[in-house]
């Protein structure tokens, strides 16, 4: 490792009602916050399907961050707590994968909390830049079974749901 | 053929141009992502000219999707999708990435702003090329509308649609429409009577042909989507036909039950086992409460039966369910009152001659159960002082946090009724006097000038335990006086607590019913607290009055029309765009598990028994995408999001990822690893 100070790449899933606005809502406001965590928006952290989780760490992302609106306050009633459950199952599947549970994040921020949101992604860019880079297509690639362990990995997962009451 | 993907970085002035080097990532985009045929950076891309220059792009360079990084996609997606449009692109061939909000405004080193946004050009143009063109759908709407609650506001969102010439139907859970304002004998800061203004609305909506009034029930059940709502009422069994009823009251005179009224006289007075709420009451038809009633509990009586002139009592009578198609809803469901006894130490509830502002309110009106007169609960002793105090369960972290924005309003209006009604000392206890509407700071004024004490500070306690002789067999406050700085005595007659405005008990799963969330206050969320007051995220429901926060008259009325008028429009208007993000299932992938059914809150999926799989019903699913994410058999794909989008997405936000090396910025293309070329099969 070079001196320099580690930067990771982290990769936010943030739903279109309440977390993608409190990231706008910290832009309008100009609070700065770290620039290591890049943003896609999807509908409903409901839509977050763990393999897209694991596609960013198999892509090199070093830490995700996935953002939902708070409890009770899901734009689509409850699938927030969708989103919950699968976080937790899918923090189990990443421990027992070696991947530190840390470099995960779930958070919930709502329209209105764009400090609370700017001062969330400098606490997890913090905390993975202390885990350092996860380094993991390339410990993957060599053997060229990336892709079929991580589909393996994500049907675990599904099945895992499955079982849930 | 090969995609030919527009890319265009807007500076939007220094905004984004004095963080992220936009001729850079201009340029390194129309260099190193695949399929990019242009790629420019323009100062405003908003602007009439920007979007002209996409136009003349997709026409002349023959562009098949486009890609604009700029503000927040909140902001000006629907500008670019048009711009798409006008010049015969599918409007969801379009991406935008947010570079400003995003980016610029939160970042300061202009190298690491740039190397994100680069980043996120290429999420977009990854993305883009896996887009489809999907075609929007337009539906009716339905020109009926639904308005729950009918209190002020419900009642002028009603009047305003129905004078407009649209059909409405009111909801109404009590027997007679009104609301509080019924309850109150003056309004502040004018002292109209509520009476005199709200009772000809009532009657105007209890005769107005275009409105078909619900009373004495509850909607239950909503299903179908803007536009097109179908809606399912339970009518609670009156015990009287309507039809029959001519409202002559024999009845209500004649019943031998009489009846503590909790709900219209806040248990001040009596009603009737048969009763109307009160005399104006719209429709006029009585219920009989049979929880009270002498024949619904002993079997014998029947005296409004034999009395009533025109048959119209039916014992037999059962609830009704009335399923109605709407195509907007109004929901003005209204506040309740703070239940005073929770706060212990002012002894409501305990103490007799503590009373709650809605016991006052009744108190106060002529037609309530004193006839008008300020009395002690004996009854008949006028009270010489009386104590009115302020934020009883507001603005108090043990209850709740929130002001209630009447109460100050609603003390002076006591104070004035009290000086006006008797001889008595008044004293307002306040932490902070809130009178900030037209006319409201002139009112308290007023009261100033007509005698009411101010104290400034929130009072301890409420108790009996007299010390000296003076506060013999009166209430004493124990209070801190913040202006004088010392703990101070007040021995009155009467005290008033000005209780909070409170969500109604069953708002939360009321709202649910509705597609509607409650904030942490337990009011209704608004789609923008000041951009969009009555609009909700589900399109189609609208909110008024004191369910969306607590306000008063006129802010209730005002929303009540605002809300009407908006339903107008989409009425107007007559079809409402429906986005073609949802949910569609691959009958042949489907396992028939149905696990995605339990998933969705809308009941969007239904499971076809015959063929064992299971359909979205695209009109009910809102495209949240979390029956995608639980498909094990990966059956299900989200238009617009779907895994293919999605994965092409990370691949491209993480372009300068490498593997495990230290991590740098993008590099042009040679030197990197996995340039968003084609995706990987994942």
């Amino acid at each position: 490792m070079p001196d320099e100070i580690f930067e990771p790449k982290i990769v936010g899933f943030c739903c279109n009602w309440c977390s993608y606005r409190a990231a706008d809502l910290a832009g309008t406001a100009r609070i700065k916050y770290a620039p290591n965590v890049r943003i896609l928006r999807v509908m409903c952290s409901g839509r977050v399907d763990p393999s897209f989780v694991l596609k960013a760490l198999a892509s090199g992302a070093d830490g995700v961050l996935v953002a939902g609106c708070h409890p009770g306050e899901c734009h689509y009633i409850e699938q927030n707590y969708k989103a919950m459950r699968r976080y937790h199952l899918l923090k189990h599947t990443l421990a027992g994968l070696g991947v530190e549970p840390d470099r995960v994040r779930l958070l919930w921020a709502s329209a209105a909390e764009g400090q609370q949101f700017a001062e969330a992604i400098d606490k997890l860019v913090e905390d993975v830049r202390k885990l350092g880079p996860l380094r993991w297509p390339g410990n993957w690639a060599e053997d060229g079974h990336r892709q079929e362990a991580i589909a393996a990995i994500a049907k675990e997962h599904q099945e895992a749901i499955e079982v849930l009451p | 053929m090969p995609e030919k993907i527009g890319v265009y970085i807007c500076h939007c002035g220094s905004n984004i141009a004095g963080t992220v080097d936009v001729q850079e990532v201009a340029r390194w985009a129309g260099a190193n992502l695949k399929g990019v045929a242009v790629s420019r950076d323009y100062k405003f891309m908003c602007s009439s000219l920007g979007q002209q220059m996409i136009e003349e792009d997709i026409r002349s360079q023959g562009l098949t999707r486009v890609v604009v990084a700029a503000c927040s996609p909140h902001l000006h997606e629907k500008t670019f999708r048009r711009v798409c449009e006008n010049a015969g692109l599918n409007p969801y061939l379009l991406q935008m990435t947010n570079v400003r909000e995003h980016v610029s405004w939160v970042h300061t080193d202009k190298q690491a702003a740039t190397a994100k946004a680069k980043a996120l050009v290429a999420a977009a143009v990854g993305r883009v090329a896996q887009q489809e063109s999907l075609e929007r759908t337009y539906v009716e709407v339905n020109p009926a509308t639904l308005v729950v609650g009918g209190g002020i506001a419900g009642l002028q969102a009603t009047l305003e649609l129905a004078d407009a010439g649209y059909p409405v139907y009111l909801v109404e859970r009590e027997p007679s429409i009104g609301g509080h304002m019924a309850q109150f004998d003056k309004t502040f800061p004018t002292l109209d009577c509520a009476a005199c203004i709200l009772t000809p609305k009532m009657s105007e909506v209890g005769q107005h042909d275009k409105v078909t009034l619900l009373t004495y029930s509850e909607l239950e059940e909503v299903s179908g989507s803007v536009g097109n709502f179908k809606v399912k009422i339970r009518q609670r069994a009156r015990m009287v036909d309507a039809a029959k009823c001519t409202g002559c009251g024999i009845c209500i005179e004649k019943c031998p039950r009489k009846v503590r009224d909790d709900q219209f006289e806040a248990g001040m007075g009596f009603r009737k086992a048969i009763y109307t709420p009160f005399p104006q009451a719209v429709p006029r038809i009585p219920v009989i409460d049979t929880a009270n009633c002498t024949f619904f509990r002993t079997g014998k009586c029947q005296i409004c039966a034999k009395l009533c002139p025109t048959e119209a009592v039916d014992y037999q009578q059962q609830d009704e369910i009335v399923e109605l198609e709407v195509g907007n809803i109004i929901l003005a469901t209204g506040w309740k009152q703070f239940d005073c006894s929770r706060v212990g130490s002012y002894g409501y509830g305990r103490l007799p001659n503590v009373f709650s502002a809605l016991e006052f309110e009744r108190m106060c009106n002529a037609a309530g159960p004193t006839n008008g007169k300020i009395v002690l609960r004996d009854g008949k002793t006028e009270p010489k002082s009386v104590a009115i105090i302020h934020c009883v369960g507001s603005r108090d972290v043990n209850y709740n946090a929130h002001c209630s924005a009447i109460c100050c309003m609603a003390a002076l209006k006591f104070g004035h009724l009290v000086i006006e009604k008797t001889q008595a000392e008044v004293y307002s206890f306040y932490i902070d006097m809130r009178t900030n509407q037209k006319g409201y700071e002139e009112f308290y004024q007023r009261l100033g000038e007509e005698g009411m004490q101010f104290i400034r500070g929130k009072v301890a306690e409420v108790s009996q335990a007299a010390g000296p002789a003076e506060e013999a067999g009166k209430l004493v406050l124990q209070f801190d006086d913040t202006l004088l700085g010392r703990q101070r005595r007040l021995p009155v007659d009467m005290v008033v607590l000005m209780g909070a405005l409170e969500p109604q008990a069953d708002a939360k799963e009321f709202g649910l019913r509705c597609g509607l969330s409650c904030g942490a206050a337990g009011w209704y969320i608004e789609r923008h607290p000041k951009l969009d007051p009555v609009a909700t995220m589900t399109d189609g429901v609208f909110v008024a009055g004191a369910c969306q926060g607590p306000k008063d008259i006129p802010a209730s009325v005002a929303q009540g029309a605002a809300a009407a008028a908006r339903v107008a429009g989409m009425i107007s208007k007559g079809t409402v765009m429906i986005e073609p993000v949802v949910a569609a299932i691959d009958e042949e992938e489907c396992s028939g598990c149905r696990i995605c059914n339990t998933m969705c809150p809308y009941n969007a999926i239904e499971f076809d028994e015959e063929k064992e799989v299971s359909r979205v019903t695209t009109a009910l699913c809102k495209g949240c995408g979390t029956c995608v994410a639980a498909c094990p058999a990966g059956a299900i794909t989200a238009a617009h999001f779907n895994n293919q989008q999605i994965f092409a997405e990370i691949e491209g936000v993480l372009c300068d990822a490498t593997n495990g090396e230290t991590a740098s910025e993008p590099r042009d293309a040679g030197t990197e690893r996995s340039l968003v070329v084609g995706l990987s099969s994942l």
